[in-house]
């Protein structure tokens, strides 16, 4: 088991046939996750081949073929596909995700960054009342570590294991990925920095902790609205399991945010201070730096497994 | 991207809301000339992208086209909230019979945006908010649907709005959508004893994301205060000046608020904010040494890279060949970790830059910076 991502997922990619596309597909296909084709009216019914390298895991290491589709509907007739990775550009993206969750796609990884809010918002709202989820946009994707990739979270930088991650941050990720790389993650997600995400903090929350699979979550924020402070809440009301939390940006110039209308929103000042405060008040412990975070998540881990033992 | 209240004022009047008659300066014996052609009495106002001019002394009531002036000289070149008040604008005075709220504004955690109104406008609106919320109305807005005259007719009953304001609120949701923002705000909203619905001041911010479907943005280049963010911007480099002595560059935005605060952690003051993004290439860290090593605050550089798609290896031989292109003048520390870190190391080893000290861990990298910079 892992969240939204499994051995089993069968992936697309709009815009594959693009230099990042093809760049991140090669990629994907050497972690081993089942690439079942892209989509690209111009280039339907053509081919195209990847020169996988071995993997370390010991995946990849043949060439692989992956058919291009014209469009997701016709993708997901021939091959069963329930998960598409977004790759196009900022001013077709909108169309693209519209069009996946048309075709009745279960999972959307949007990659592209730059997508004008207006369209974020009216794009996770279509494909929620079709019951497509979305992941980002501008994000790194989910791993679930030596099964699937769906995006460019470099892939051996890990192995699996039994930590939760969710995170806005794509690099901060990678680190604690790493940092953690002994012990090894269900599944990690990047959800996006952007201010309208598909899948919030609280939605990961909720998914580890019915998985099996996860022990320990991971929790990494940074300074901006105020998703930190409801995952808080959402922690205190339904989460059993150990969170550890991360939040970067206590340093950070302030934003130049103008009017009132931000703060009355939220209702909270979005500081890096202010968040962490909230996780703390709900028995979430909070790492001041992306090392002692890992120390952190290592303990709750261990402790975890005496009372286990016990 | 903020804009502007004379720029706000002019997309408003766009968009068929009433704005004040009202024209913009930098020179004080203009805004003479402007009060004479606006019919004497104007009210001189700060251009600031902050709040709290009124209060700083940014807004001035002048009786006549001499004191405009006077006022004009006054207000231009104040510091108000760390802006420099580079224009004014001079409005004509507009009689109030009632003041409101009224502003539509991205509500991130619904993924939505929201109308917010109030009969009771003015200053003090975050007050009113926090203390009596009920004088406060919230209504969310279908994507797929938008402001109709039914909708704001319902924003304006929830709030206590007369039925005059229902047209500013579709033409004010029209402002939204099409020049792509993501705040547009009213504050306030007045009704003049004749039944006019006037947008006396107004904030609006734009969507960067948006710029390649807003062609005319283009003429508005965002301005830069310190010389140095100008020159970064001109090189496309994501860097922001920060009051202290430890340069830092780093790769991906989230890492790189995060090495900030481990240099803060470590009694040090970081120096600026810079992401050079996934790549890390040569030309990139050459121009990002370029411009930390020119800001003379600087004394201790901090570089935090995670070599993920990138490997280290890759990183390492993009510094070397910027510290080929840049003269290295003040120590620099690095700490290479992830895909190919040893291999990476080894390269920074063998070039054996006499300024260059390496560091495993990204903890032991900021205190080492920080300690470098303390004694220089």
């Amino acid at each position: 088991m892992a969240i939204y991502l499994t051995k089993e997922s069968k992936v697309l990619v709009q815009g594959m046939t693009g230099g990042e596309g093809m760049k991140h597909t090669r990629r994907m296909l050497a972690a081993g996750t089942d690439v079942v084709g892209g989509v690209n009216p111009r280039k339907a019914g053509r081919t195209v081949d990847f020169d996988v390298p071995q993997c370390r895991n010991g995946l990849g290491g043949a060439p692989m073929t992956v058919p291009v589709f014209g469009t997701v509907r016709e993708g997901i007739e021939a091959t069963g596909a329930d998960v598409t990775v977004v790759f196009v550009p900022p001013a077709f993206a909108k169309a693209a995700v519209t069009e996946a969750a048309d075709a009745g796609i279960g999972l959307a990884v949007v990659i592209t960054e730059g997508i004008p809010v207006h369209d974020s918002v009216a794009f996770t709202a279509y494909a929620k009342s079709k019951g497509t989820r979305i992941i980002g946009p501008n994000c790194p994707g989910l791993i679930t570590p030596g099964r699937s990739n769906a995006g460019i979270i470099p892939a051996d930088i890990t192995k699996p294991g039994r930590i939760g991650l969710v995170s806005k941050s794509g690099t901060l990720t990678y680190q604690l990925m790493y940092e953690l790389r002994d012990v090894g993650f269900s599944t990690c997600v990047g959800i996006g920095g952007d201010p309208v995400v598909g899948t919030t903090h609280i939605d990961c929350l909720a998914a580890f902790q019915d998985d099996p699979d996860t022990e320990v979550i991971v929790l990494i924020g940074e300074i901006g609205g105020d998703a930190e402070e409801r995952a808080a809440a959402y922690i205190h009301d339904h989460v059993t399991k150990p969170v550890v939390g991360y939040i970067a940006g206590f340093t950070a110039p302030e934003g130049k945010t103008m009017g009132h209308a931000g703060a009355i929103v939220s209702g909270s000042s979005g500081t890096a201070k202010a968040k962490q405060e909230a996780l703390e008040a709900v028995g979430v412990r909070v790492g001041s730096t992306p090392t002692e975070t890992a120390g952190l998540v290592l303990e709750a881990l261990k402790s975890r497994g005496n009372s286990t033992e016990a | 991207m903020d804009l502007y209240e004379h720029q706000a004022r002019d997309l408003f009047r766009e968009h068929g809301i009433v704005v004040p008659r009202a024209e913009v300066t930098d020179s004080p014996k203009e805004a003479r000339e402007i009060a004479r052609r606006t019919g004497g009495r104007v009210v001189v106002k700060a251009q600031v992208k902050t709040g709290g001019r009124g209060k700083a002394g940014g807004v001035a009531l002048a009786s006549d086209p001499a004191a405009a002036e006077l006022a004009a000289r006054r207000i231009l070149g104040m510091d108000i909230k760390g802006h420099t008040v580079r224009k004014v604008m001079l409005a004509e005075p507009v009689d109030i019979e009632n003041e409101y709220y009224v502003s539509y504004v991205l509500d991130r955690a619904a993924g939505r945006f929201l109308a917010i109104a109030s009969a009771e406008g003015g200053m003090e609106i975050e007050e009113v908010a926090a203390s009596r919320p009920e004088a406060v109305a919230r209504v969310h807005i279908d994507p797929a649907e938008g402001v109709t005259s039914a909708k704001a007719a319902e924003i304006a009953d929830a709030a206590g709005l007369p039925a005059q304001t229902v047209d500013v609120l579709v033409r004010l949701w029209q402002v939204l959508v099409r020049e792509d923002a993501l705040l547009v705000e009213v504050n306030p909203l007045v009704r003049t004893p004749k039944g006019q619905i006037v947008a006396l001041d107004g904030k609006v911010t734009l969507d960067d994301n948006a710029r390649f479907r807003q062609a005319r943005w283009g003429a508005e280049e965002v301005e830069h205060d310190d010389p140095l963010e100008a020159v970064a911007a001109a090189r496309g480099l994501n860097y922001v000046k920060l009051d202290g002595e430890v340069g830092i560059i780093g790769n991906g935005a989230g890492l790189v608020m995060s090495t900030l605060d481990v240099v803060a952690g470590c009694g040090a003051r970081p120096a600026n904010f810079l992401d050079i993004g996934g790549g890390a290439s040569a030309q990139v860290m050459a121009d990002g040494l370029s411009v930390i090593l020119s800001d003379p605050a600087v004394k201790s550089v901090f570089v935090n890279v995670f070599g993920g798609i990138t490997a280290c290896d890759a990183v390492a031989d993009g510094i070397v060949q910027a510290l080929d292109t840049v003269r290295l003048t003040k120590p620099l520390v690095v700490r290479l970790d992830g895909n190919n870190a040893a291999r990476g190391r080894a390269i920074l080893d063998d070039h054996a830059h006499p300024l260059v000290q390496q560091a495993t861990t990204m903890d032991g990298a900021a205190d080492r910076a920080a300690q470098l910079a303390d004694s220089v």
